[in-house]
């Protein structure tokens, strides 16, 4: 096999010869993170899998997405549950993943903690945006003529 | 060690590619002509073989991930790490022929075959 290995983050660099950031409190919030992932990861595989099924397989499949497309699944609650859930999950899993690779390879403490605000700030915005965007859809806006589906009453 | 990469690798991809998908979305709530121009945008065959890689690196990512999980939960997880690893790439194989079949099918088909 391969000789080469990649250095585990944090233990070989200039600046940090060894660990050394400091201890933080005894706070379980690293272990709860942990388990998070690993929850979220299960559900998440089951919903975006069906979701990747259902948008790509069936049908005609991805030639098929349009406006109608999406208004005729968030008619039904169980696709608006189904998508609200998979926000949420992915981009809070989405979120502690990035968090923890800025933690490994941001060594300098301004670099890391500006990463961070940066990260946090741009996944409440999109968890916010599209939770809105899940519950204040219309799917029937008055004055469009195109791609409506087809239980809108005609204009 | 390389699943491990891979792992890293393909999770910030999908986490950029959800931040638009959210926001690409969110363009249903402009109008009907807005989002369907973007996503018409979208239905080319270069933007097809871009989904065909996005589903590559979920698939992956899905897959490594249980094997994860397996390794911590499971008593005999770390001693078959590297079983369950073929088992990965394997299922990967086997979810990535169909799919690509099926989606490569309806973009290249769809592009130039017309509407």
């Amino acid at each position: 096999m391969s000789s080469k290995v990649i250095d585990a983050p944090r233990s070989n660099s200039a600046e940090t010869p060894k660990y050394k950031r400091n201890k933080s409190s005894h706070s379980s919030f690293e272990m709860v993170a942990w388990l998070f992932m690993r929850v979220s990861g299960v559900v998440l595989v089951v919903l975006i899998f069906g979701h990747l099924f259902v948008n790509l397989m069936l049908g005609d499949g991805i030639h098929a997405i349009d406006f109608g497309f999406v208004a005729g699944k968030w008619s039904s609650p169980f696709w608006q549950i189904w998508d609200l859930a998979m926000l949420w999950l992915a981009m809070l899993h989405g979120t502690n993943g990035v968090r923890t690779i800025i933690n490994d390879y941001a060594e300098r403490n301004g670099t890391r903690m500006t990463l961070k605000t940066v990260l946090y700030i741009a996944s409440a915005v999109i968890i916010v945006l599209g939770t809105l965007v899940i519950f204040t859809f219309d799917p029937c806006p008055a004055g469009a003529v195109i791609d409506l589906p087809s239980f809108c009453p005609v204009p | 060690m390389w699943s491990w990469v891979g792992h890293r690798i393909t999770g910030v991809v999908i986490f950029v590619f959800l931040l638009v998908h959210v926001l690409d979305t969110s363009l249903v709530r402009v109008s009907p002509e807005a989002y369907t121009a973007v996503i018409g945008a979208y239905k080319n065959p270069i933007m097809g073989l871009g989904e065909a890689a996005l589903v590559a690196a979920i698939v992956f990512h899905a897959f490594n991930g249980l094997r994860i999980i397996a390794i911590d939960f499971w008593k005999k997880g770390p001693k078959y790490q590297r079983q369950m690893l073929w088992t990965v790439l394997i299922a990967w194989v086997v979810v990535m022929v169909p799919f690509l079949i099926r989606h490569l099918t309806i973009v290249f088909s769809n592009f130039f075959g017309g509407h």
